[in-house]
């Protein structure tokens, strides 16, 4: 075996609470609509996926998963994560994921 | 092209995405699988990082950092979050850690109180996405598609996770502890995202609580001001932003132990591919991996003379007992001589140097644990794509 891993340290001289008061600040950066997705048939997906997450998600899924992988993957969204999607448009919205995601 | 990544390259893509003028001066790069092209970008405290979502952020490590030393820098180690609710503003001053449950007496933290009233640890270890390669899956499966670059080596410290604990005295009957951060769902029913370890593992004295990586704070995308270190775990516990950690009587059931995250429960931990397993458990400790650095697929070297090649392993904590070589597609192995050792959880550098004859070689590197374990020669598949292992293996022509 190899020695021990973790080194206790009991100098407290190393890395000293430097406090640092300034606040940290982060802003996300903003995210666009994809040009994949961009035209009038990425809308539902657009107006259904992009309230939780970027749409990169999607587009960077492999290609030709096919329909049940989509459906599955919505109605994961739906049922799993109470994604505020109109069941109504769960065929619309994965016949549109198959073929522009 | 060398200048990025092995089996990746740069496109100056000026031009190529007409109608995406917010693209249209990025750089990409290309992951080694269908549908692998990526933005280039930088987000603060970051270098340029492989982008895989923008909300929330997940990046990955371009490949030839890797072959820059034992430790990932901090602006180029990786980044993964599941929920998009990311803290805007942290204030170091009101900050508060929290340790509660089934405890005697509760603790809220300031970081002065977190870095001035315990023991102090240090401890070299790799990071590791659940999820890093799930690109190369096959079949494909859905997920964060990844290349090899979802991991990173640093130097962590903070204070042993045992010595909070003792502090707020577990309670008999304490079963597990779980963690929190301060990301939050971007709707309540998105299970807020917190990890479950067993009471056990949780006062090993080597889970720690950190709030430096690589003798610097955290980069906020690594989880300012602290993040826990669960050496030898996969990246799901490593909980960033941590913020409240409470011990409970009972097995935790949410969510992202219960549901996600979780493997086949048999010897392999694989399923035949396509297929789902009968039982699952939550995903563990890391299985072992070895990686070429110095070459990427498609290299040409010069026939006949030495070629330096080198690299990295890790393994979930036996430590690497052996790296060896194959220079012939497997027929033959060669051992590597292994480089510094920084502790049984870090990567650990090999090299070796070989004479290629003129021609085409498949290049491959396998490493052997102090455990025994090795990697297998073709992939296990899991439905999640987790824990890819395979043998790594290269083309390098040689003329």
């Amino acid at each position: 075996m190899s020695r021990r891993p973790v080194l206790l340290l009991l100098a407290s001289g190393l890395l000293a609470a430097a406090p640092t008061a300034r606040p940290r600040e982060y802003t996300l950066p903003a995210d666009s609509v994809p040009a994949a997705l961009a035209g009038p048939q990425g809308e539902v997906i657009v107006n259904n996926c992009m309230g939780c997450h970027s749409l990169d998600y999607i587009t960077s899924q492999p290609k030709g998963k096919g329909s049940q992988f989509w459906r599955d993957a919505v109605i994961k969204m739906i049922n799993v994560y109470g994604a505020p999607i109109d069941p109504a448009d769960l065929d619309a919205l994965t016949a549109a994921l198959q073929t522009q995601g | 092209m060398n200048s990025i990544n092995r089996r990746q390259f740069v496109t100056a893509a000026a031009g190529m995405f007409a109608g995406a003028p917010d693209l249209a001066r990025a750089a990409t790069v290309r992951l080694p699988f269908d549908n692998g092209e990526r933005p280039l970008v930088q987000l603060p405290q970051k270098r340029p990082l492989i982008g895989l979502t923008t909300r929330p952020p997940q990046l990955e490590t371009p490949f030839d950092i890797f072959n820059h030393g034992l430790l990932t820098p901090n602006d180029a180690f990786f980044v993964r979050y599941h929920v998009s609710g990311l803290p805007t503003t942290i204030d170091p001053a009101r900050f508060r850690l929290s340790i509660g449950g089934h405890v005697g007496k509760p603790l809220s933290l300031s970081l002065a109180a977190l870095k001035r009233d315990f023991p102090r640890q240090e401890i070299v270890a790799v990071n590791q996405c659940s999820g890093n390669s799930r690109g190369f899956s096959d079949p494909r499966v859905g997920g964060g598609q990844l290349g090899n670059g979802a991991m990173g080596n640093a130097r962590w410290f903070g204070v042993p996770l045992k010595a909070l604990l003792d502090r707020a005295g577990v309670r008999e009957g304490a079963r597990q502890v779980t963690f929190n951060g301060l990301d939050t769902p971007p709707v309540d029913s998105i299970p807020d995202f917190v990890k479950a370890l067993d009471i056990d593992h949780a006062r090993d004295g080597e889970v720690m609580v950190a709030w430096a990586m690589n003798d610097a704070d955290l980069p906020f995308l690594n989880g300012y001001p602290l993040r826990l270190v669960v050496p030898g775990y996969y990246g799901t516990y490593w909980i960033k932003h941590l913020h409240e950690i409470n011990v409970v009587d009972a097995q935790y059931d949410g969510y992202w132990m219960k549901t996600a995250y979780r493997i086949p429960d048999n010897d392999c931990n694989c399923v035949t591919p396509g297929q789902k397993p009968d039982k699952t458990k939550p995903i563990g400790r890391f299985n072992i991996r070895s990686f070429v650095t110095s070459h990427e697929d498609g290299d040409t070297v010069r026939a006949g003379a030495p070629t330096a090649f080198r690299g990295i392993a890790f393994n979930g904590g036996s430590g690497i007992a052996r790296v060896e070589l194959s220079i012939d597609d497997g027929a033959s192995w060669k051992e590597a001589r292994l480089g510094e050792d920084l502790g049984r959880y870090s990567f650990r550098e090999w090299t070796i140097t070989e004479r290629l004859a003129a021609g085409e070689h498949d290049v491959k590197v396998r490493a052997i644990g102090h455990d025994g374990e090795t990697q297998p020669v073709s992939p296990r598949w899991q439905p999640a794509g987790y824990m890819r292992n395979v043998v790594e293996s290269i083309k390098v022509r040689a003329a």
